[in-house]
């Protein structure tokens, strides 16, 4: 099974290999029997008889990650869409995708995404579904992405992603809270554990992100927007991702933890209502596009809200019919993409208002997209399967029970809330279908003449239409060897149902006549009422708001980075200068740092008191200079006090070295003095004056009671007497600060030395190299 | 005395940090050296001053002051004053480019 999961991923890597022989053979041909053998190997495992397995190899064990796959009935379901649908994708590509494409690039991605999407199916451990899931939307990324040239192309690539990873971010928040609370990493695990799950006072946020991490991939309202501008992928892609595989990466999601959340109030609500809300919402929109794949991309997001309101009745035949809609609709969606792929094709066009009487130029393609749309539209004819799960949706929705005020309510409005969007999901069907196919034809409108297009094109869509009447004629064959697995699985217990075509006069019966009829006036008197359009949604739109939190969260943090980084130096000296008071006046209040103290001071003497306030003076008098010879002076006569309070401190050589120091600084001064201009007056506003005077202020006062209070907390004696007793032992020399300058502590000078030595280099080079000619 | 020390350290701090804020380059460097400054003295004041003789070995003398700082502040030294020196190259240079030691007048543009 690993292997079966891992071998289009292997083959994406030998793709560019084969670009040797693509003049020859299109690429697709070289590798589509990978998928195929991937399909016939998961087919073995169909039949009544099927019993779940499960394999795992260790990836990280200390941190209990595993590449475990457990296979059940669901992961099954899913594997066998992804793999068949997948090997008839690749087919239709073949025809689809010219030689001149980059179909190395296409073949990758697809591949990496069908491995993807078969982990995220088949994955037991929670952390490896999440690295497949991200996968998922990576690849989604780069197929949508795949005409790189045309800027709807990115753009659409670019909000698929932002929305999706950002599902996928709160997927792995919700999985990493679960793995918490459980104590296990496996979903098997977890489910076994769903009462410590739904007891948890962290259910309410595993509940948001696991639901966030659905939506978002699922494309549910309000999250829907990014599907329908994913078409501007290739359409085999948008066959492929974005009807039959990974927008119901969510839908699996939500039926994988079913067993765990199914039946929690909460769970119903959001469920049903988002669920409804996309279903409606989506059907509604769909009639309203001109562009073919925009019908499909809304009837798509409308589709997956009916499935996900199904999971969220957490009924038997809720629950059921759920799983049976995932086959049917990924039988139908993919079909119908795949022909409005082909009328593009052949006539050079999408857009339905250019596209009229096709039946007799296609006769093929109109024909398998009759049973597409009628599918679709769960028209009540016994060889359509969309019909079925339509019928056990509507009966699902009449059947739901709840307590509670608000959910009472909702279980009222599923059933209205349920026909209304099946009214449109109606409308749309006849609208892309009749539009499309007949009328009248405007061929001189359309940039290519239209024609049939290659048998071989047609075969996809013809199989995936074949399903749709096998399905339709003979339920019992899918039912027990496939969809009843899939449903225990999703159910947790038996949940046998049988699939009739008539089940005799009972309310859900009326609901889909209804449907059909009131459907079919509203289709026909459609230009009568579509100004509807302008008003709702009018201006409204999700759109609107993606595109208004992108383009403002852009200018914001511009703006919010403008305001700190000015470019001023003054200004980030003043930032860190009241960061670092504020802290450390934080601390030392916070902690009682303060210690005043004065017990062990040394006296005080004249000499002393005399020389620091002499620098004290002379400090300050630096802020006031106007004359650039006079600051240089000050500061001279600070450096020579400090050499006469070291002396007064018994430092001697700290003395000479700071009278030589200074006196060298000073000459230096002097030297470059000469070439700056001389001080001016300072002209800063009030405000900024006196902002520096009570940050210097703050910040003097600040090291002062540092200073005082450090002084005062002595935790341990000096070290000093080690140097007092061995230098001479040790070093042999009778000045102890020259014997731990170069014997105690001989690196620290090491070191000095080369600093000096590196701003004497310095200096020599910016005095000597001229780069820029035009300076003197 | 340590007090006074300390509050002598904290005015060396305040005038540099003051200097420092301002916007010509030569105001900048005296507010390094008069920072510089301040942290030697509160480097000695830190330990105990006169705490006994001179740190130099001489018969009957039992009592030192603390060697250990002095040599810290001898290296501070030294390296405070190669810093020093290469920050006034740099704003002689600086200035002779630049034609300006206004710091609000330097900033770097988009394509430099």
């Amino acid at each position: 099974m690993i292997f079966a999961i891992f071998a289009p991923l292997l083959l994406a890597f030998i793709i560019p290999l084969l670009s040797k022989w693509k003049h020859k053979v299109h690429t697709g041909w070289l590798i589509l029997p990978i998928p195929f053998a991937v399909f016939l190997y998961f087919l073995q495992y169909v039949g009544a008889d099927f019993q779940p397995q499960m394999v795992s190899v260790d990836w990280i064990p200390s941190l209990d990650i595993a590449l475990s796959f457990h296979l059940d009935g669901l992961s099954l379901l899913f594997a066998l869409l992804i793999s068949g649908i997948g090997t008839l994708v690749v087919l239709y590509s073949i025809y689809y995708l010219d030689h001149k494409e980059q179909l190395g690039h296409f073949y990758t991605y697809l591949y990496i995404f069908m491995t993807a999407m078969l982990g995220v199916v088949l994955s037991d451990n929670v952390f490896g579904l999440y690295a497949f899931w991200e996968f998922t939307s990576i690849s989604s990324f780069l197929l949508i992405g795949y005409w790189h040239h045309r800027e709807r192309s990115r753009y659409g690539a670019l909000k698929s992603m932002l929305i999706t990873v950002f599902g996928g971010f709160s997927l792995l928040a919700g999985i990493i809270l679960l793995s918490i609370v459980t104590g296990t990493t496996s979903i098997q695990g977890m489910v076994e554990q769903s009462d410590v799950i739904v007891n948890s006072e962290y259910f309410p946020f595993i509940l948001i992100f696991l639901l966030l991490g659905a939506f978002t991939k699922s494309a549910q309202f309000p999250f829907h927007i990014w599907l329908p501008d994913a078409m501007e992928a290739p359409t085999p892609v948008s066959a492929y991702l974005h009807s039959a595989t990974m927008v119901k990466a969510g839908i699996y999601l939500m039926a994988r933890f079913s067993p765990i959340l199914a039946g929690e109030p909460y769970v119903f609500i959001a469920l049903s209502l988002f669920g409804l809300v996309t279903l409606t919402w989506g059907s509604y929109m769909a009639v309203r596009q001109t562009d073919l794949k925009g019908i499909l991309a809304y009837s798509t997001i409308s589709q997956l809200g009916m499935i996900m309101a199904m999971l969220g009745f957490g009924t038997k035949v809720g629950l059921f019919a759920a799983v049976f809609h995932i086959l049917n609709h990924a039988t139908f969606k993919g079909s119908l993409f795949m022909i409005a792929g082909i009328v593009d094709h052949e006539t050079g066009s999408r857009d339905i208002r250019k596209l009229g009487g096709l039946f007799t130029f296609m006769p093929i393609s109109a024909t398998l997209a009759i049973f597409g749309t009628f599918s679709m539209a769960g028209v009540p004819l016994p060889f359509l399967n969309g019909f079925y799960s339509k019928e056990m949706f509507f009966q699902a929705s009449l059947d739901n029970t709840a307590s509670g005020a608000f959910a009472e309510t909702l279980v009222t409005i599923i059933p209205v809330l349920a026909v209304v969007g099946s009214i449109f999901t109606f409308i749309y069907s006849m609208y892309l279908f009749f539009n499309t196919f007949t009328g009248k034809s405007q061929v001189e409108e359309l940039p290519k003449h239209p024609h049939e297009a290659p048998k071989m094109m047609l075969v996809p869509p013809f199989i995936l239409v074949l399903g749709v009447l096998i399905i339709g004629l003979f339920p019992t064959i899918f039912n027990e060897s496939l969809i009843t697995h899939a449903a225990d699985a999703v159910y947790g217990g038996e949940a046998n149902k049988e699939i009739y075509f008539w089940h005799g006069l009972i309310p859900a019966f009326y609901m889909s006549i209804a449907v059909v009829v009131i459907g079919a006036i509203m289709y026909l008197t459609k230009s009568k009422w579509s100004r509807i359009y302008q008003v709702l949604p009018g201006r409204l739109s999700m759109n609107r708001v993606y595109d208004w939190m992108v383009e403002k969260s852009e200018t914001a943090s511009q703006r919010i980075t403008n305001t700190y980084m000015t470019g001023s130096l003054r200004q980030y000296m003043v930032l860190l200068l009241t960061a670092i008071t504020v802290i450390v006046a934080g601390v030392l209040v916070k902690t009682n740092g303060i210690n005043f103290d004065m017990a062990e001071t040394a006296s005080i003497t004249t000499t002393e008191v005399i020389v620091t306030l002499l620098i004290a003076v002379a400090a300050i008098a630096t802020i006031f200079a106007r004359n650039r010879i006079a600051i240089i002076l000050i500061v001279g006569v600070v450096g020579y006090g400090l050499a006469i309070l070291f002396v007064l401190y018994r430092a001697p050589d700290l003395a000479l070295t700071q009278l030589i120091v200074e006196t060298v600084t000073v000459t230096l001064f002097m030297l470059c003095f000469y070439h700056l201009p001389n001080l001016k007056k300072d002209t800063s506003s009030w405000f900024t004056k006196s902002t520096n005077v009570i940050i210097s202020v703050a910040f003097g006062l600040l090291m002062m009671v540092v200073g005082i209070s450090a002084y005062n907390s002595r935790s341990f004696d000096t070290i000093a007497q080690y140097f007092i007793d061995n230098t001479y032992k040790l070093g042999g020399g009778d000045n102890m600060v020259n014997v731990i300058l170069v014997d105690f502590r001989g690196i620290d000078t090491l070191f000095e030395v080369a600093v000096l030595f590196g701003a004497a280099l310095a200096i020599i080079g910016m005095i000597k190299l001229r780069r820029n000619k035009g300076a003197n | 005395m340590e007090i006074i020390l300390t509050v002598l350290a904290s005015i060396l701090f305040s005038t540099g940090i003051y200097n420092l804020l301002q916007k010509q380059l030569l105001r900048i460097i005296v507010g390094t050296v008069l920072i510089s400054h301040g942290a030697h003295l509160f480097l000695l004041t830190m330990s105990q001053v006169k705490r006994g003789a001179p740190p130099l070995l001489v018969d009957d003398v039992s009592s030192y002051t603390d060697p250990l700082p002095q040599a810290l502040i001898l290296t501070a030294i030294v390296i405070s004053f190669g810093v020093t020196s290469f920050l006034l190259v740099l704003a002689y240079r600086t200035y002779t480019l630049n034609k300006t030691d206004n710091m609000e007048e330097m900033r770097g543009s988009d394509y430099d």
